[in-house]
């Protein structure tokens, strides 16, 4: 089974976001990018496929800085071949055009699965899975929780909310959205990091002219107006365990 | 008829044996008696299904791989109780235990909080996963200003290497602040690295990360490189240990100097200073990364001493025998697992101590133990009247600060 | 120019999704501020009576064994036709397991534009413009609805549910599906949670814990306190996903909307996706170490203590005075 998967890089929230001059984007200055984390169960997901039946991983992730750091450590988890697309990414790219340069290069290689994360917290524009799937004309199915290879099917669970899953049925290729691997996130030792460094050779693909449309027209960015704030009680435990027993029995709970 | 040759391959066993005698005096593994004091000594060996010498005992037997399969090699934290009480000196706490944890990292098996601060550190380059911008975001508000080299931009005497924790936790910036306000009231020229610092890794080293423990070496060494200092000057044991000890190696060698050593040798300027008594019964905790790592004994209660109105005592184990309050090796970043499995803290056997002793303050010279002992004086009886202070703090109290 | 307002219903077991009727209400108020009429699509096989209290102009109501339940194609396949004859103006999913994945894969089919993370519509001077949310609530960013179609992934917390509710059936217009020759999706089954767990969506009193309880033991803590206090514990996404809780003890968008007199949130953040299921709460109480926490914006009371350590002391206190 070939398996490919998409993973971009976001804002680090840790980070304070700051909107530059313009007033309609992020400003890059301080910005750190790291990988956003359901991708980071997308790549998961696929290494577990190939530890359970012998699958083959690739990670595909756009140039932007830290996207080196990214493939290695997915290396170090057990990919096979790593990718980066190379364009005009540096300035901020939405899904949709993302979502493009992907399905652009991906259209004469279709592999069997494409996994990538079911959601980004800066997804203006979108989730890039439905997007991807859109473009490239595959069925896709989002908020899958477990994936497996049965008779040259896949049988995906699909989350809702509440706990139901369902369990779908489709024949590949299928684009996947990843809300979750089958088990958490391993931890990879630095050294294999640095030991995939000078053993993994990361290809560049150029990627064709980026064309956002069907994304938004920002017109402006700011931060949100906090509302209230709560009453804060202040003091030790024993002090805040005081407080909070009197407002529990205010509100009728003793 | 030919029979088939043996192979000649070695097992990960022997592979794993003969690396562990290839580290400095590794090969007094091989005059181990089996007499079991390690074992013994180790504060948490009751709980392990392999305290240090039943790990060598599998390793002559060939079972290693036995041990990797468990976790409770996690509840070692560094404290070289066991390398400083062998007959044999195995230099068991870096050339057994740390080694294990090595190849624990490599085969992914780690508990799920000492990983946080493991990616933390390789993130932010602190294992807190706070942003490193704010790393100096302590010094706000002292006068004259802390000074940050990279604005500065001119030499000065002394660089002072804060840390992770002195950066960022707030009751170990309480120490910092202090600190920085004796050096000015010392009028010592020092400057701070700032943002460009990044953890010492030295528990993360010690924790079995070695390859994150070389990229933030080779990070403070490049910051070092770029600025002109006389001395490295630390308010942190475990910064102290790598600094002197493990950086060199990797050609980052600075003089470096523990706070209580850099004052000690200060003491005549400092004394006269010293006005304001602090009248208090006081027991000093030696770290584990000072005393047994560093034999750094005597300077601490030096300054301990000048202090008008301490009056000095000793809990029952002190100086080498000192008890530790779990943070070292990664502790820190465990309390949650070993909490799990031994429903006893490290540091409320040495607050028990302390109490015991009859001291009214807890003097520490480490950023671990502020906040460990702080929260296991909440759990242990009649403790709620100790003081935790480190040595800076009543320096700087009796200085007027 | 078309001015209607399409509203995807999303139903589940015989029941319609309480962010459908989210965006009943949105669609209501953006029909009122800009003209149009709400149109409620619901794709569903015999089950007319999902639409009885949809508070909608009129149901679009497409019923066909092929969308008897929900599957990724068959919606989508229906959902583009109906775009594609009818252009609307606008077109409201809701961010879900359902709404999400549909409009992103109409938006490129189609090539409509389409916005995320919506939180309002506004109509200014004949222009509709939308407010999102997004990197985790920290950034708000506002822009034009093109036309004359645009989709809209929408988020709660403007709009009531309640105003989506109708007293009086609407009208219902039944449209044929011109059927996908061969579904590549086949629904197999559903796995339904285990029901012998609590339902905490109709507790009144929720102890819930979130990345600040830092291990599967230290919930026993949260369970004593939840016993003396006459409650439940459940918990924010990252105790579910490392399996210290099932997955019927999750509060947020990926799990249950809850509606308790007391939310007591302890070592819990407040990302959106947690805080958009307990606004229905009376009074939260957050406590979290970090003073930053969006939690505190949400809450009525907070403390910045550490909760392992408040904990044990709460519970005793509660005890004491029970006794």
């Amino acid at each position: 089974m070939n398996i490919i998967v998409l993973a971009k890089l976001v804002p680090d929230l840790v980070e304070e976001l700051t909107i530059d001059d313009q007033g309609i984007a992020l400003d890059p200055t301080w910005m750190r990018l790291k990988l956003n984390e359901f991708d980071d169960y997308a790549i998961e997901q696929a290494i577990l496929m190939k530890e359970r039946s012998g699958a083959h991983v690739t990670v595909m992730v756009p140039d932007v800085d830290g996207s080196d750091d990214v493939l290695y450590t997915a290396a170090a988890k057990g990919a096979d071949c790593l990718v980066k697309l190379c364009g005009k990414f540096d300035q901020g790219v939405n899904n949709h055009a993302l979502a493009r340069a992907f399905a652009a290069v991906l259209r004469s290689r279709l592999p069997d699965l494409v996994l990538t994360g079911v959601q980004a917290h800066n997804d203006l524009d979108g989730p890039l899975g439905a997007l991807l799937a859109g473009f490239l004309d595959l069925p896709y199915i989002g908020y899958v929780s477990g994936v497996k290879n049965e008779d040259g099917k896949v049988l995906v669970r699909k989350e809702y909310p509440g706990g139901l899953i369902a369990e779908m049925e489709v024949a590949p290729p299928v684009v996947l959205g990843i809300q979750v691997a089958e088990w958490p996130l391993s931890y990879v030792a630095f050294s294999k990091i640095r030991q995939a460094m000078k053993t993994n050779p990361i290809d560049n693909l150029q990627a064709p002219d980026l064309d956002p449309s069907g994304g938004p027209q920002v017109v402006r960015m700011s931060k949100p107006e906090i509302g209230e704030h709560a009453t804060m009680i202040s003091g030790n435990v024993d002090e805040v365990a005081a407080r909070l027993l009197e407002i529990f029995q205010k509100l009728g709970v003793l | 008829m030919t029979l088939a040759p043996i192979s000649q391959r070695l097992s990960f066993n022997d592979v794993f044996y003969n690396s562990l005698q290839e580290l400095p005096d590794g090969e007094r593994i091989l005059a181990c008696l089996q007499c079991g004091t390690c074992s013994g000594v180790c504060p948490f060996g009751y709980l392990m299904d392999f305290p240090p010498s039943k790990m060598i005992a599998f390793l002559r037997a060939g079972f290693f791989e036995r041990v990797l399969k468990t976790d409770l090699v996690w509840m070692c934290a560094s404290c070289y109780a066991c390398a400083r009480a062998c007959p044999a000196k195995i230099p068991l706490t870096v050339g057994l235990m740390t080694r294990t944890k090595e190849e624990l990292i490599l085969a992914g098996n780690v508990p799920t909080e000492l990983r946080d601060a493991l990616e933390n550190s390789q993130r932010y380059g602190n294992p807190l996963g706070e942003s490193p911008r704010k790393r100096a975001v302590w010094t706000t508000g002292i006068d004259p200003p802390v000074k940050i080299m990279s604005q500065e931009r001119q030499p000065v005497d002394v660089l002072w290497f804060v840390g992770d924790y002195a950066s960022f936790h707030p009751r170990v910036q309480l120490v910092s602040r202090a600190f920085a306000k004796v050096l000015n009231a010392l009028g010592v020229n020092f400057g701070i690295l700032g943002h460009e610092e990044n953890s010492d890794g030295d528990s993360q080293r010690l924790a079995g990360e070695r390859g994150l423990f070389e990229v933030l070496a080779e990070k403070n060494g490049r910051a070092f490189a770029r600025y002109s200092f006389g001395q490295i000057i630390t308010t942190d044991p475990h910064a102290y240990n790598a600094l002197k000890n493990e950086y060199p190696a990797l050609g980052i060698a600075y003089p470096v100097r523990h706070y209580t050593q850099f004052l000690a040798e200060r003491l005549g300027q400092l004394k006269p200073l010293l006005l304001r008594p602090v009248k208090a019964r006081v027991t000093y905790h030696d770290p584990c990364f000072l005393g047994r790592a560093n034999h750094i004994y005597a300077e601490p209660r030096q300054l301990l001493n000048a202090v008008p109105g301490v009056e000095l005592m000793e809990m029952a184990h002190h100086s080498e025998t000192s008890l530790c309050c779990g943070g070292g090796g990664g502790g820190m970043w465990l309390d949650g697992f070993t909490w799990e499995k031994a429903h006893v803290r490290l540091s409320e056997w040495r607050v028990r101590e302390a109490v015991t002793s009859g001291a009214d303050i807890l003097a520490i010279a480490c950023p671990y133990e502020a906040p460990r002992f702080e929260d296991a004086a909440k759990m242990v009886e009649k403790a709620n009247r100790l003081m935790v202070r480190d040595i800076i703090e009543l320096l700087a109290e009796a200085m007027g600060l | 120019m078309n001015q209607d307002i399409f509203v995807l219903i999303e139903h589940m077991g015989g029941q319609v999704a309480d962010i459908s009727y989210m965006m009943l209400a949105a669609g209501q108020a953006i029909s009122e501020a800009a003209g149009g009429r709400v149109l409620a699509v619901l794709l569903a096989h015999q089950a007319q009576g999902l639409a009885s209290n949809l508070a909608a102009d009129q149901i679009l109501y497409i019923d066909h064994p092929s969308v008897a339940d929900y599957t990724p194609d068959a919606y989508q396949h229906a959902l583009a036709n109906l775009i594609h004859e009818r252009t609307p103006r606008l077109v409201l999913f809701g961010d879900t397991s359902i709404g999400a994945e549909i409009a992103g894969q109409l938006s490129a089919r189609l090539g409509l534009p389409l916005v995320s993370y919506c939180r309002s519509v506004r109509a200014s001077d004949g222009v509709l413009q939308f407010v999102s949310q997004v990197c985790g609530g920290k950034i708000m960013v506002e822009g034009e609805l093109p036309a004359p179609t645009a989709l809209v992934t929408m988020i709660p917390g403007v709009y009531k549910p309640e105003s989506g509710h109708s007293t009086h059936p609407p009208e219902i217009v039944s449209l044929d599906l011109q059927a996908l020759e061969k579904s590549c999706i086949t629904l197999k089954g559903y796995i339904e949670p285990e029901t012998s767990d609590v339902d905490i969506s109709k507790q009144d009193l929720l102890v819930a814990v979130g990345r600040g309880i830092q291990n599967q033991e230290n919930i026993a803590m949260a369970q004593d306190l939840a016993n003396v206090l006459g409650g439940v514990v459940c918990s924010s996404r990252p105790v579910v996903d490392q399996g210290w809780l099932p997955s019927t003890r999750l509060v947020g968008k990926s799990g249950r909307r809850v509606k308790p007199k007391i939310y007591l949130a302890l070592g819990i953040s407040g990302a959106p996706e947690h805080v958009e299921a307990i606004t229905g709460s009376q009074t939260i109480i957050a406590v979290n170490t970090d003073p930053a926490a969006p939690i505190f914006d949400v809450a009525q009371y907070g403390a910045e203590v550490d909760v392992l350590e408040l904990l044990p002391v709460l519970t005793a206190a509660v005890q004491n005075v029970k006794v």
